[in-house]
């Protein structure tokens, strides 16, 4: 549906906006279209892919470039750590700039720890070639003797200047090959190195404002043939390391920080080509409304919760899964209407090559009188005989 | 500006009653669509609006605003709308540069305790600064503020106490002294009835604060979450709550309604007349 909105975008602004936010397509006349984004096709924004395709189907396609996407973290911060991965990921694979703010590990970990891309036309900066040794001429190496209907069709090409799909799979048995990584310019913001009198937020404001502006990511700045995209990922915000009493204390008393901090980064995000994910461990804040506050200060929210050390990794309910996640806002962005998902109770599992989240299906109720087959059902029936086995389930009395 | 929203509350851009403090709050929801029915409205009356938009870019209020047959960018050109976009000057504030003015309406953000007092201003200068208008310019219909939203103001560390003031400086200002309508948007999070009392003190803040505006109003439309749980056609309810004085005995009517937001407005329906039931 981008046609309506290009006709809006028409009659509502004969001079182009400057200082509008990043939701507008700014196709009055040329379209911006930067590597690894599209257009979604409910409202016409533009959107980048999270690095899961499933969640970027919760979120209605994708993540909007100008919004902030909130994941209250798992207890571990295990998979939330996960998702911060897959999206970080995904910028480097899309050629996106990264900025990395965390607080415990050197951002450089979180860097290294990347899963590795599985697509084959993802841009590997390829070694120089070796002069070949012989003097053969290249038709006659490059001729099929067998498939020859196909000789003429245009070739694969392995190595595109920038990936053309939308959301990529990745394997997390292995990490980023480095020289994929050290392709993609990378920001850290590291707190221990940045010991200043006023608030560690600030602080990250400031560097944030001033790698926006310095990269050109500004929305004001003048528009030139190439633009690109943003990642901000910012690791475990509201936690004790950050400076914060949000954690330790039932009533903090400096609430607000946090707060300000978000709502400086929504300023700075709808004025520029950028995107962020924040991650909270929400489980230690004890105050819920603030938990409501900082939400509200966010457009997207999400939240895991993991089956890991709790009495729910060995119910069988919930044995095809690693955790539940939950959907806290979904945003309405230039417009009245959201895009809410259909099904409040959702789980994920997190495969070798994909992080899907999907409804939780309840396993079939298999009692005895319904069917005879036995699935080996975890639930142990202890019989009245006293036998062990579980196939004995069929000759009770 | 909904349609269906005007018969509910027996209002029409040609006629509505002026002086009228009219609140708009919700509980674990979001009302700001209502914010932007009365955004419409209020400058299809052709009254001069002054709106506070705190929570979203001016580029989302706009957006929104055409799918409801009001451009924004006109009305400012004209002069009839003078739009306060807090992201923007948040950050003047928030990370100063040296060459750059701070704006003066936020200094709240620098030192909390000063209070609104700033933010007072620039709306009194809005509104009243109106009236001195030079001979030529047209003339527009009474002054309304319009603000999105309260809840905003105590998430950066206002007090509630202060936020309390700045709402009654600025009743006494538009609805008293200049005989025009204030609309506000406050946002509540926890459940209605809490029996704790060691309860967190964020949630006494906009719980106190949604008791003394409600006090304050002349209209409440409280919008709520449905009490059956979620719905994906039915987003929630809203009750209309009138605050009139009929002779010396003051006269309060209650109204429930579930509504369901479209694209290009809402509709208000009674309980369990849903098309999604139907």
């Amino acid at each position: 549906m981008a046609a309506p909105v290009n006709s809006v975008c028409k009659t509502s602004a004969d001079r182009l906006q400057v200082n509008c936010t990043s939701f507008q397509k700014k196709t009055r006349s040329k379209l911006i279209s930067i590597p690894g984004t599209r257009p979604s096709v409910q409202n016409g924004q533009l959107l980048v892919s999270t690095g899961v395709t499933s969640l970027d189907y919760l979120l209605g396609g994708g993540l909007a470039v100008g919004t902030v996407l909130l994941i209250e973290e798992d207890r571990f911060d295990s998979y939330s750590r996960m998702i911060l991965k897959y999206f970080l990921a995904e910028g480097v694979v899309c050629r996106h700039e990264l900025f990395v703010a965390t607080a415990q590990d050197n951002p450089d970990e979180i860097l290294q720890e990347l899963p590795a891309p599985i697509l084959d036309d993802v841009a590997v900066p390829k070694p120089v070639e070796q002069p070949r040794l012989t003097g053969e001429p290249q038709d006659i190496l490059d001729a099929m003797k067998i498939a020859w209907r196909y000789q003429n069709l245009p070739k694969v090409q392995s190595a595109l200047a920038s990936s053309s799909r939308f959301g990529h799979y990745y394997d997390v048995s292995k990490t980023m090959e480095v020289e994929i990584r050290q392709a993609a310019k990378c920001h850290r913001f590291y707190l221990p190195d940045h010991i200043t009198p006023s608030s560690s937020y600030s602080a990250l404001l400031k560097s944030l404002q001033e790698v926006i502006h310095r990269e050109g990511f500004d929305l004001a700045t003048p528009m030139s043939k190439s633009r690109n995209i943003l990642r901000v990922g910012l690791h475990s915000l509201g936690s004790a390391l950050w400076g914060d009493d949000l954690c330790c204390h039932d009533k903090p008393r400096h609430s607000h920080a946090l707060t300000t901090f978000l709502y400086g980064l929504r300023a700075l995000l709808r004025s520029s080509l950028s995107v962020a994910v924040v991650t909270l461990p929400s489980h230690l804040i004890q105050d819920r409304a603030l938990m409501g506050n900082i939400t509200r200060l966010c457009d997207n929210a999400i939240a895991l919760e993991s089956f890991k050390g709790s009495e729910r990794e060995t119910n069988p309910l919930y044995k095809d899964y690693h955790g539940l996640l939950y959907v806290r806002q979904v945003p309405h962005l230039n417009c009245l209407a959201r895009q809410l998902p259909d099904h409040k109770d959702l789980a994920f599992k997190l495969k070798r090559k994909q992080f899907t989240i999907e409804r939780l299906h309840l396993p079939p109720d298999l009692s005895e009188t319904v069917s005879r087959v036995s699935r080996g059902e975890p639930v142990g029936v202890a019989s009245a005989c006293g036998s062990s086995a579980s196939g004995t389930k069929n000759l009770d009395f | 500006m909904f349609t269906e929203l005007n018969s509910i509350l027996n209002t029409s851009p040609d006629s509505y009653t002026r002086g009228e403090f009219i609140l708009v709050s919700d509980r674990q929801s979001d009302a700001s669509f209502l914010i932007h029915h009365f955004l419409s409205f209020y400058l299809r009356a052709r009254c001069k609006v002054c709106f506070l938009g705190l929570a979203q870019s001016f580029c989302h209020y706009s957006a929104v605003s055409q799918r409801l047959g009001v451009s924004l960018t006109q009305a400012k050109e004209k002069g009839q709308l003078v739009f306060f976009e807090g992201l923007k000057e948040c950050l003047s504030v928030l990370t100063p540069k040296e060459n750059n003015v701070e704006s003066e309406a936020m200094n709240f953000l620098r030192d909390p305790p000063v209070g609104l007092r700033s933010l007072y201003e620039f709306v009194r200068s809005s509104v009243i600064g109106s009236d001195n208008m030079e001979e030529g310019a047209e003339q527009w219909g009474p002054s309304v503020l319009l603000v999105d939203d309260l809840s905003v103001l105590l998430s950066l560390g206002v007090d509630v106490g202060a936020v309390l003031d700045f709402s009654h400086y600025c009743r006494a200002l538009v609805c008293s002294q200049v005989q025009g309508n204030m609309v506000m948007l406050v946002r509540c999070n926890g459940e209605e009835d809490d029996d704790d009392d060691d309860d967190d003190d964020g949630d006494i803040g906009s719980d106190v604060l949604l008791k003394g505006l409600t006090h304050q109003c002349n209209l409440n439309l409280h919008v709520q979450g449905l009490p059956t749980g979620y719905c994906k056609d039915i987003h929630g309810q809203m009750e209309v709550c009138w605050k009139r004085r009929q002779g010396d005995a003051p006269h309060m009517q209650k109204n429930l309604f579930q509504y369901k937001v479209y694209d290009k407005g809402a509709s208000f329906f009674a309980r369990g007349t849903s098309s999604a039931v139907l």
